[in-house]
């Protein structure tokens, strides 16, 4: 059974498509990126998973069950998703204790006190965290809380909507390392868009290439090092992204 | 050797909190030739603060002193607020992150960039239209004259960016301020438009400041790197030689960035007690 499942999907906004038959599998524990361009839909394909973009058609499945056009209670326990900005992603008025445990209140889950501190400490935050505002927060702390968020329903799959692209580059190596460790320790699936493809390298198994609202290619991560792309589009990107070797000598 | 372009010698900004003034640029020191010099650090390191304190655009309650900071032979921190803004835009000119924030919405393209010219030269309406198609051109612009009508929220971002930089070179400055020019931009795009501003810089023969947090980007488009560090530079090299960089916060810098052919099982993270006191 694959953890997520796509089968020509198409998405609208309004009149508008944004993304045209798309179709890829995600095995279970299996690390999968979608890469591409601002506009290339990919981010729009989390949502409609999520629930979050309800016009679309086609069959989407996570974990076996079909997904439904509209965010529902047993769906958030299998799947969750982390947001790109933490500073805009939790609630500014809710201290970390009180938005570790509404996913708790809302699902009914007792013993909530020890299950705030478990996380905290699997997402490396001290204990002295729990009860400060995010305010009093740093940006990769902030994204922490956004990910113990995420976990507190022990979901099997983890949507990442660019979870490091608000991120300082030595905060980026840390939370890139905390998700690689979750998913290790709680054989996680993620789902991750990204634009950065040398994170892709670093944290995903297999890659769809988006452009303009389709899936171009499907590749593994391992093409990241010989550029072995077969899409002209893909190579471009790649390209783009410094994958030759003459650049990469310079970094 | 000719004379350096711009010369800066221990700036220092600050600002008011309620414990007291706040340094967040501590002491900045260099020389600019017409070249280009990176100027790298994360968020708060002080870098943009820096771009900003050349053209005294440091608003109140900040403060930026220094003891030299001299500009082609004028001396910035004498002059009057009226013969800065004679400076901006015409000799220093600065292109800001987002083109979303920085241009006029209710203003064409083509009416804000031929402003930027107004303002610095008196020029026959005739010779101002042609020096803008022409500049937009130069940004490669492919259709000139229908961008020049269109409205900022019609372009694209990376159209938008190129209208910016066709903006602040129009009145030819020396010294080309780029405060994080791309990282607004797609990374097909975000090359396209450095490799303009590298060209455009080369061309007309001025002095580039390159301010960004992406190493891997400063090294490929700058002479010399300066990496900043809570208002300090912590190191400063040339750019082939970045990998030999000694300072423990360049070393982590580099080595916390994921790379193409990563074969890495965990990222090495910054050890911050190992240079500062914090």
């Amino acid at each position: 059974m694959s953890a997520i499942s796509f089968r020509n999907v198409d998405i609208s906004y309004g009149d508008t498509k944004v993304v045209e038959g798309a179709g890829f599998e995600v095995a279970e524990g299996e690390s999968f990126a979608l890469v591409g361009e601002s506009g290339s839909g990919k981010s729009t394909i989390l949502k409609a998973i999520a629930g979050l973009a309800p016009d679309w058609t086609g069959e989407i499945s996570v974990l076996g069950q079909p997904c439904g056009h509209r965010p529902d209670q047993a769906f958030a326990e299998r799947c969750q998703m982390v947001f790109q900005d933490p500073y805009g992603s939790l609630h500014p008025r809710k201290t970390v204790d009180a938005t570790l445990v509404e996913p708790l209140v809302v699902h009914g889950i007792g013993n909530r006190s020890a299950r705030v501190v478990d996380m905290l400490a699997a997402v490396g935050l001290d204990r002295r965290f729990r009860f400060r505002f995010p305010h009093q927060l740093s940006g990769g702390q902030r994204q922490r809380v956004a990910i113990a968020r995420a976990l507190m329903l022990e979901p099997k799959v983890l949507l990442l909507d660019e979870p490091t692209s608000a991120l300082d580059v030595s905060v980026q190596a840390e939370i890139l390392n905390l998700l690689k460790r979750l998913r290790r320790e709680q054989g996680l699936t993620y789902l991750m868009v990204t634009h950065n493809l040398p994170i892709v390298g670093f944290m995903c198994d297999r890659m769809a290439i988006m452009n303009r609202g389709r899936i171009v290619e499907i590749a593994p991560a391992t093409a990241l090092h010989d550029g072995a792309f077969s899409d002209p589009y893909s190579r471009e990107l790649y390209a783009a992204s410094g994958g030759n070797p003459d650049l990469e000598q310079t970094l | 050797m000719t004379a350096p372009l711009l010369e800066i010698d221990n700036l220092r900004v600050s600002f008011p909190t309620h414990t007291g003034r706040v340094e967040v640029v501590k002491g900045l020191s260099f020389t600019l030739g017409r070249e280009r010099l990176g100027i790298v650090g994360e968020s708060g390191s002080g870098k943009s603060m820096t771009g900003r304190a050349i053209l005294r655009l440091v608003r109140s309650p900040g403060r930026q002193v220094a003891d030299r900071m001299v500009f082609d032979g004028i001396d910035l921190q004498a002059q009057s607020e009226r013969a800065m803004r004679a400076l901006r835009g015409a000799r220093i000119s600065m292109i800001m992150q987002d083109p979303k924030f920085s241009l006029n919405p209710v203003m064409t393209v083509g009416a804000q960039i031929a402003e930027a010219l107004r303002v610095q030269e008196r020029l026959p309406h005739r010779a101002v239209r042609a020096r803008v198609l022409e500049m937009l051109e130069a940004v490669r612009i492919h259709n000139p004259e229908r961008v020049a009508r269109l409205y900022p929220h019609e372009v694209s971002g990376g159209m938008g960016q190129r209208v910016m930089i066709a903006m602040m070179l129009i009145p030819r400055p020396d010294l080309l301020i780029a405060d994080e020019p791309t990282s607004a931009l797609d990374v097909s795009v975000q090359a396209q438009v450095l490799d303009l501003i590298d060209e455009l810089v080369r061309e007309n023969g001025m002095g580039l400041i390159l301010i960004s947090h992406d190493l891997g980007l400063v090294s490929r488009y700058c002479d010399r790197i300066v990496v900043m560090n809570a208002g300090e530079v912590v190191e400063s090299c040339v750019a082939s030689e970045l990998n030999n960089a000694t300072h423990p916060y360049t070393r982590g810098l580099i080595a916390a960035q994921p790379r193409m052919e990563e074969t890495r099982d965990e990222l090495p993270v910054l050890d911050r007690s190992a240079w500062s006191g914090t």
